[in-house]
């Protein structure tokens, strides 16, 4: 369960050391962005160090790496990838050759560090209008591809826009990104609500992303955690009409009956594929039922 | 008319005939900002007046002047309930002949109308008053509110002396002081700077991790049983705590709750959760802010109660023995419970109980709201330094990275666990932040016991050591 990947800078320790404590399902380290070329090993050992002797259980850790256009990837990957973190967030990645050449590197390193072979999943950051039209050829281009990630900022930068609020802007990559990410079978995650002190907006974008299909979104801010998780989870009433439908599933096939409805409404695979991911994210949760 | 009035406090100390070795009393409604203990104890060092003991419901750093009426022996004695950090760091160094008697917001008036503390002159500052020596904090320049602190100093000393900067015709109406307490009134330019007597707003933390403990604290409060209609709370001004009684006042909102009252220094948050519909009143013994301080002065639903109604242990009752929920602060919190506010973790005095032990004694749940570590520092422990409110009278610590429930209250322990809320036990709460920072190594502390921390019935609690000479 991915609801909120909440960005932590790498050069932080106040941030770092609290990090499993904010709610948020993951948090993403950042060594690219928030951290300026100076500060790139200290960050690195930061992060490491943080890795290995911090609790991060029921929180999962993600490691935003430099860009493979920069000197700085692969040491970033030496480093970090012993400390066997869930996700490598890959920035700029603009085309499927972008994420075979970070995930030749990591299986390279695997075998030399003698880590478990493909257990670390690529999540490709989209921030190109070239990674935007080559979303399904990236999110299918490696097993190790998890998730497509939406970066609005340097996005809008490239598409030479403003960034808004309301987002009319990134209306097209949203949409082609869930839809390219759905369709290569991986999960999707929006781009973060930069505006901390906005808690309407926050509420506002949250609900959008989850219209739109993606599995979670990022944040900048702690602040936003808790929205986001809210959004995202379901609600007591989805989860109860999810377990109505496997029962009424179950009774049908005791009965031998093919059609059924529920509440007037036909039953039909898409509806019982969404009842199962609900109950099964209401499991994690823990607001599943035992007898299901 | 003339009244009482006197034409200056050197001549209300002389008139009041205060001597050597006697005892005079200050509150401390105007807070950072109280010119009064300053101005009087200078017109008595003037006098060529020693040994005096100082009894003042709170010190702050304003009161800096007074380590050097200490030097001459002017003042040789400092009773009070809570001492700021400068003006802590000196005591901590052991300048005062004798240690500094500690107690608590309830104890103070409790001991002084019991006759345990006695007072000689009382000097009451105040914002407003008239020549017969009614008065009140709610009108004037240098307005702060309620008076409650002052009210035992005012019904139990030999002489009381109002000093004020606000002299209004008689009679004054909406008095806290009646002039039947009052022997002289003095009428100066200033009582204090507005500025240190309240601040302009109380502001809720932005930090994160206050955040995560502020959810954490309401979620408590929420399963805990005890919300639901009538319910009573009291939290303090700090940002967290702020914070929780933020994400309260929705919970209520939404739930539909309207509790009974609010307690306390009362903060603009409180009077907000007033008018919102979360309380049918404010009980204020002391206003935190210019919001509570004009609340207090145009609500009737926002009432004034003097320290003995807030918290005396000895008198007939006290609205603390009505309090639901306390949210309250440490600096230090040992696994058995034991609450310091006294000393910061290297023993040196910043802090006091207040209403500390008052609340928490009387409250049905009495929260600790704390990070796991201050800067490098875990704030479990396995011995508080100074023990300011026994463990017995705690009920739950809340952190960012746990909740903590004392053994004493396992059906608050079962009630937040089927929640789902993060609880664990206190003994792993150390040690998970024992992992991060290490483990301290015990401060040492020097032979001089520069305090004795006095329980709010009146016996000796623990007492405070000198620190070491920095080298």
């Amino acid at each position: 369960m991915r609801r909120s990947l909440l960005f932590l800078p790498g050069n932080t320790p106040n941030m770092l050391i609290n990090g499993s404590c904010l709610g948020a399902d993951a948090v993403i380290f950042d060594l690219e962005d928030a951290v300026s070329p100076a500060e790139k090993d200290a960050a690195r050992i930061l992060v490491r160090n943080t890795m290995t002797y911090m609790d991060f259980r029921g929180c999962e850790r993600v490691v935003r790496i430099n860009g493979i256009d920069t000197p700085y990837w692969k040491e970033d990957l030496d480093e970090v990838l012993p400390c066997r973190p869930d996700l490598i967030l890959l920035p700029k990645t603009s085309s499927a050759a972008d994420i075979q050449e970070a995930d030749t590197y990591i299986t390279e390193t695997e075998k030399r560090l003698g880590l478990a072979a493909g257990a670390v999943g690529l999540v490709a950051l989209i921030e190109t209008a070239l990674g935007v039209e080559n979303a399904f050829a990236i999110a299918s281009a490696s097993p190790r591809v998890a998730a497509l990630f939406l970066g609005a900022e340097d996005l809008t930068a490239d598409l030479r826009c403003k960034r808004t609020k309301e987002g009319r802007e990134i209306e097209y990559a949203r949409t082609r990104l869930v839809t390219a990410a759905r369709a290569a079978g991986v999960d999707v995650y929006d781009t973060p609500f930069t505006d901390v002190n906005d808690d309407e907006g926050i509420e506002t974008d949250a609900a959008l992303a989850k219209a739109l299909g993606f599995t979670g979104k990022a944040s900048i801010s702690p602040r936003h955690v808790e929205t986001i998780n809210r959004v995202f989870s379901p609600s007591q009433a989805e989860i109860d009409y999810a377990y109505e439908v496997m029962e009424t599933i179950r009774l049908a096939k005791e009965q031998g009956k093919g059609a059924v409805a529920l509440r007037g409404k036909m039953i039909d695979a898409p509806i019982v594929e969404r009842a199962r991911q609900t109950i099964a994210m209401a499991q994690e949760m823990g607001l599943g039922r035992e007898d299901a | 008319m003339k009244g009482k009035v006197v034409g200056s406090i050197r001549e209300a100390v002389a008139l009041a005939g205060l001597k050597d070795g006697m005892t005079v009393s200050f509150h401390h409604h105007l807070r950072n900002g109280d010119y009064v203990l300053n101005l009087v104890m200078e017109a008595v060092a003037q006098l060529g007046i020693r040994d005096l003991t100082v009894n003042a419901s709170s010190l702050f750093d304003i009161h800096l002047p007074l380590l050097d009426h200490i030097q001459n022996h002017v003042v040789t004695g400092i009773q009070t309930d809570y001492m700021s950090a400068a003006l802590g760091r000196e005591i901590s160094r052991g300048i005062l002949e004798r240690p500094v008697e500690f107690r608590t917001h309830g104890g103070r008036p409790s001991d002084i109308a019991q006759g345990r503390t006695p007072i000689d002159v009382a000097f009451i500052a105040a914002p407003a008053a008239d020549p017969m020596g009614n008065c009140s904090g709610k009108y004037g320049k240098s307005a702060c509110g309620s008076l409650g602190y002052a009210y035992p100093d005012a019904m139990y000393a030999k002489k009381v002396v109002v000093i004020t900067d606000n002299l209004v015709d008689y009679p004054l109406l909406d008095w806290s002081i009646p002039e039947s307490y009052v022997d002289y009134v003095v009428c100066v330019e200033e009582i204090g700077n507005p500025k240190g007597i309240v601040s302009g707003t109380t502001q809720i933390t932005r930090d994160p991790v206050g955040l995560v403990m502020a959810q954490h604290a309401a979620k408590v409060i929420e399963y805990s049983g005890l919300l639901k209609e009538g319910f009573s709370f009291q939290t303090g001004a700090g940002g967290a705590s702020l914070a929780a009684a933020k994400f309260l006042k929705d919970i209520m909102l939404r739930e539909q709750i309207q509790g009974s009252f609010g307690l306390g220094g009362i903060t603009g948050y409180m009077v907000d959760m007033l008018q919102a519909g979360c309380f049918r009143s404010l009980l204020d013994v002391q206003c935190f802010d210019l919001k509570a301080v004009e609340s207090i002065r145009t609500d009737p639903r926002h009432q004034e109660i003097s320290a003995m109604h807030y918290a005396s242990p000895s008198h007939r009752s006290a609205v603390v023995d009505s309090l639901d929920v306390v949210i309250l602060g440490a600096t230090e919190i040992d696994t058995d419970f034991n609450v310091n506010v006294h000393t910061d973790s290297g023993g040196c005095i910043m802090g006091g109980s207040g209403g500390h032990s008052d609340t928490a004694a009387g409250a049905k749940l009495s929260m600790i709201i704390a990070p796991m570590f201050r800067a490098r520092l875990p704030i479990v422990t396995d011995h508080v330094t100074c023990v300011s409110t026994p463990g017995k009278d705690i009920d739950v610590l809340v952190t960012q990275g746990g909740i903590a429930v004392n053994e004493k209250n396992r059906e608050l322990k079962e009630r937040l666990t089927a929640a789902g809320l993060p609880v664990l036990d206190i003994h792993a709460l150390k040690e998970k932040a024992e992992r991060i920072t290490g483990k301290p190594r015990q401060m040492p502390h020097g032979d001089r016991v520069v305090a004795n921390v006095i329980s709010r019935e009146g016996a000796l609690q623990d007492v405070i050591y000198s620190v070491p000479d920095e080298e």
